[in-house]
């Protein structure tokens, strides 16, 4: 191993601790915003447990807080979810090879922070991908289901998680784990036009749509074949420097 | 059918339908992860998905874009990438500077 392996492995774990904790105590509004919606505490517990996707879990409570359907939660809270089936091609190379109950475990483990941390490890250091997905995953599967039961049985004496700025925090996570996969000329124009064609279309169509319609973007801007000698790896390519994501040893 | 009973229908749908959407990447076929366009597609793909994402998080209230503290706080985390902050600095500094910017009822 080179002289940066070590210091790249540790950069895997301290990532996905730290996003695990950011994201796991997101958990305390949900668990108190399903019991405010009418779930009982093992409906809750359940979604957590068997869902495990925040945005969804979240979308189906505030249906049925609404009065809607349960079949209409179901329908919203799946169809938010759709990106996660763009993730394991991302992640194949990654992962594999695996089967049995690694499989199954995997296929659960598989979110937007888990994915996130993943890519964000140096496209040369299996390990630390690999690392990235699994202590990500775990982490954020442990938390996120222990805080959901604390947030149900406090109910409305929690607080709200904007007060903290745990919103904010979610969004700068995605960006600094996205950051050294912009190194790359065609992968930064695209993200940034996935960018705008999901804020443009969040006002004028249902929760769900931007993000589906930004990935289509990106499957057109990659479609054609680069003509320099970067085949394979665009929008993956390894930074030429030490970047935010290497943990912070200077 | 009582409608608790329902919702218990619904979780368990919910959940067999999340776990076989997750599932649908992790099938492609080894031979297909050979195709150069295919693993160039995911990495964009993926890249665009997150970073839509952090910005969905950042601009969207419900249906309607607004910018408040989130956005001078995702602004401070790309100006601390930009100098090679460590990964823990930038998440700890958005998060503080959108409570800060709240508690002083700024924004």
């Amino acid at each position: 191993m080179t002289r940066l392996g070590p210091r790249r492995f540790n950069a895997a774990r301290q990532q996905a601790l730290s996003v695990s904790l950011a994201t796991g105590a997101y958990a305390i509004s949900f668990g108190a915003l399903s019991v405010a919606a009418g779930l009982d505490l093992w409906q809750t517990v359940a979604l957590s447990l068997l869902v495990f996707s925040g945005g969804s879990q979240f979308a189906f409570v505030g249906v049925v807080g609404a009065g809607g359907h349960p079949a209409v939660a179901f329908a919203t809270s799946t169809f938010l979810g759709l990106r996660n089936g763009f993730y394991g091609v991302a992640l194949a190379p990654i992962v594999r090879p695996w089967r049995g109950p690694r499989a199954w475990w995997g296929t659960q483990l598989t979110i937007d922070e888990s994915t996130a941390v993943a890519i964000a490890q140096p496209e040369n250091d299996l390990e630390a991908r690999r690392t990235g997905f699994w202590w990500t995953g775990v982490g954020i599967y442990i938390l996120w289901n222990a805080i959901t039961v604390v947030g149900a049985l406090l109910g409305e004496r929690v607080g709200d998680p904007t007060t903290w700025g745990l919103d904010a925090a979610a969004g700068a996570a995605f960006l600094g784990l996205v950051w050294p996969r912009l190194t790359d000329r065609r992968a930064l124009v695209t993200a940034l036009g996935a960018v705008a064609v999901a804020l443009a279309l969040t006002p004028v169509t249902p929760a769900g749509i931007p993000l589906m319609v930004a990935a289509f973007v990106a499957v057109i801007a990659g479609w054609p074949t680069p003509r320099s000698r970067a085949t394979a790896s665009a929008g993956d390519r390894q930074p030429a420097a030490p970047s935010a994501s290497d943990g912070g040893t200077p | 059918m009582t409608s608790y009973m329902w919702t218990w229908i619904a979780i368990v749908g919910a959940a067999v339908a999340m776990w076989l959407v997750k599932s649908v990447g992790h099938r492609v076929p080894e031979h297909a992860l050979e195709n150069p366009r295919l693993v160039r597609i995911a990495a964009l793909v993926t890249v665009s998905l997150l970073l839509g994402l952090a910005a969905v998080q950042t601009f969207a209230s419900g249906q309607s874009l607004q910018v408040d503290a989130r956005a001078p706080a995702l602004a401070v985390a790309g100006v601390l990438l930009w100098r090679r902050a460590p990964f823990i600095v930038v998440v700890v500094a958005a998060a503080a500077v959108a409570a800060g910017l709240r508690a002083l009822g700024w924004a």
